[in-house]
């Protein structure tokens, strides 16, 4: 197991994230975030926190979204399912779309899906936490990346969060 | 997450956790079908036939929307109509249409245990929609997810089921899934309604008294009057049995305490419940027919699930 991210480079990744999510969207006054459920949640929980801090929180529209219902392989196997909660119209503004590890890209297809169902945004944009370069199966790309790594297939990404795992760290198993 | 069986047959062969994980899956689809677009494209490899040698609206319409909700592509079979007029057998007809590559079966039949015999047979899944006098599944869980909604919780709720006990596949699904729930249920109605061996055989309260099922209850679910499988008088007019067993607003008025109103529909008005109770505030009758597509939708995807972890051929 070796670290990628400890809890002080998690912290300041995340800070530098939401930094960035407002230079291109300023008082974010026609954009809002999505987190996807179930483990992105945890991550983009982070991010709206920080941008409380910049920005007043009556700007921040902040929902999650649950894909199960538009994955690719419901023939494999179930999925647990989450809640999915948008209380505010996405049509015609900026989307955020928040997940912590981006690697085939199959989930942000089909929350792209998922999303367009809810209505049509301006624009779409994704925030990940770790990149996983180098192993997507679709032509998918995140517009702001934590930090990018090289992996093989046998490896595995685990994101750790306080909330759930009692330790914030990111780790190569 | 997975159900314990390839088919809902009834709500007897089912665990609580098959019910709690229908439930919790039915309270996902029902946000979905508050979205601007009702559907999700789940289920657009499956092919479900809706087979219904027995008449319905509510339940027909309904698991016809939970699958075009799904993106599933449905066939709809009526007996009128079909070469069962020609007196082709139940297993011939279905294997003909699965042989077009149908996945699942929902089936209504006036024969008690019509689906258990085809489950033997075929290697669809099959989805009980009401089988004689036996089971009617989905409508149980309907139920209880609306009383779920409504009361936060099923067990320890106080459940009265009031009027044609016997010829109620509501009634037996509706014990069954209570029971395992953990809630009380009361059954009430004139004698000739209650099979006499009930009260021994599921461990449940009877009353003859409707004012007294009332005044004990926190849900009154009020059943049709099935006139059509009842092939002997077994009360002398239809006005005696509401005069005795009707539920009306005076009553409810009468009894100190605000329970819920159910009623699985069709509602014969006047006979077993007035227009003044099934229209009041306390009924929850046409939530119950919202509720039952989101339901529906779940028991469809989970039975898709877990019957694609057989290899396919």
């Amino acid at each position: 197991m070796k670290t990628i991210l400890n809890e002080q480079q998690l912290a300041i990744t995340i800070q530098r994230l939401s930094h960035q999510v407002l230079e291109n969207h300023l008082d974010l006054e026609n954009t809002v975030l999505i987190g996807l459920q179930p483990r992105g949640i945890y991550f983009s929980n982070r991010i709206v926190e920080q941008l409380k801090q910049q920005v007043s929180p009556a700007n921040i529209h902040y929902g999650k979204l649950d894909i199960t219902f538009y994955r690719d392989d419901v023939r494999k196997g179930l999925h647990e399912l989450n809640q999915t909660d948008i209380p505010f119209s996405i049509e015609n503004r900026n989307v955020i779309l928040i997940d912590d590890v981006l690697y085939t890209g199959r989930t942000i297809r089909a929350a792209l899906d998922a999303l367009l169902d809810f209505g049509r945004p301006a624009k779409v944009e994704l925030c990940i936490l770790i990149d996983r370069r180098f192993s997507r199966q679709l032509p998918i790309q995140a517009d702001y990346t934590g930090k990018s790594i090289d992996s093989i297939i046998t490896q595995k990404v685990k994101v750790f969060w306080k909330e759930k795992d009692q330790k914030d760290e990111v780790s190569l198993l | 997450m997975q159900l314990s069986t390839k088919h809902l047959l009834g709500i007897r062969d089912l665990q609580p956790g098959d019910i709690r994980l229908i439930l919790d899956t039915a309270t996902q689809f029902k946000e979905v079908l508050q979205r601007p677009i009702k559907k999700v494209p789940t289920l657009r490899d499956v092919t479900i036939v809706n087979l219904f040698y027995e008449n319905s609206t509510r339940t027909r319409i309904s698991f016809e929307l939970a699958e075009k909700r799904l993106s599933a592509d449905t066939i709809n079979f009526t007996a009128s109509g079909s070469s069962a007029a020609k007196g082709e057998t139940l297993l011939d007809t279905v294997n003909n249409i699965l042989s077009m590559k149908v996945d699942m079966v929902v089936m209504r039949h006036s024969a008690s245990g019509a689906p258990h015999f085809l489950a033997k047979h075929i290697p669809a899944a099959i989805v009980n929609a009401g089988d004689g006098i036996n089971e009617h599944p989905t409508q149980a869980l309907l139920d209880a997810f609306s009383i779920r909604e409504k009361l936060g919780a099923l067990e320890g709720k106080k459940i009265a089921i009031i009027g044609d006990i016997m010829h109620s596949r509501v009634a037996l699904s509706n014990i069954y899934l209570l029971k395992k729930m953990g809630a009380e249920v009361m059954v009430a109605g004139p004698p000739t309604l209650i099979p006499v061996y009930i009260k021994e055989a599921f461990d449940i309260r009877v009353e003859y008294d409707l004012k007294k099922a009332l005044q004990w209850c926190d849900v009154a679910n009020v059943l049709r009057i099935q006139l059509e499988r009842q092939n002997q008088p077994l009360f002398s007019s239809l006005r005696e049995y509401s005069l005795a067993y009707g539920v009306n607003k005076r009553l409810l008025d009468s009894l100190g305490k605000s329970i819920v109103i159910m009623h699985p529909g069709p509602i014969n008005r006047g006979v077993e419940i007035d227009s003044d109770a099934a229209d009041s505030q306390q009924s929850i009758i046409l939530q119950q027919v919202e509720n039952g597509v989101a339901v529906r939708m779940a028991v469809l995807y989970l039975l898709a699930g877990s019957s694609s972890q057989a290899p396919a051929n």
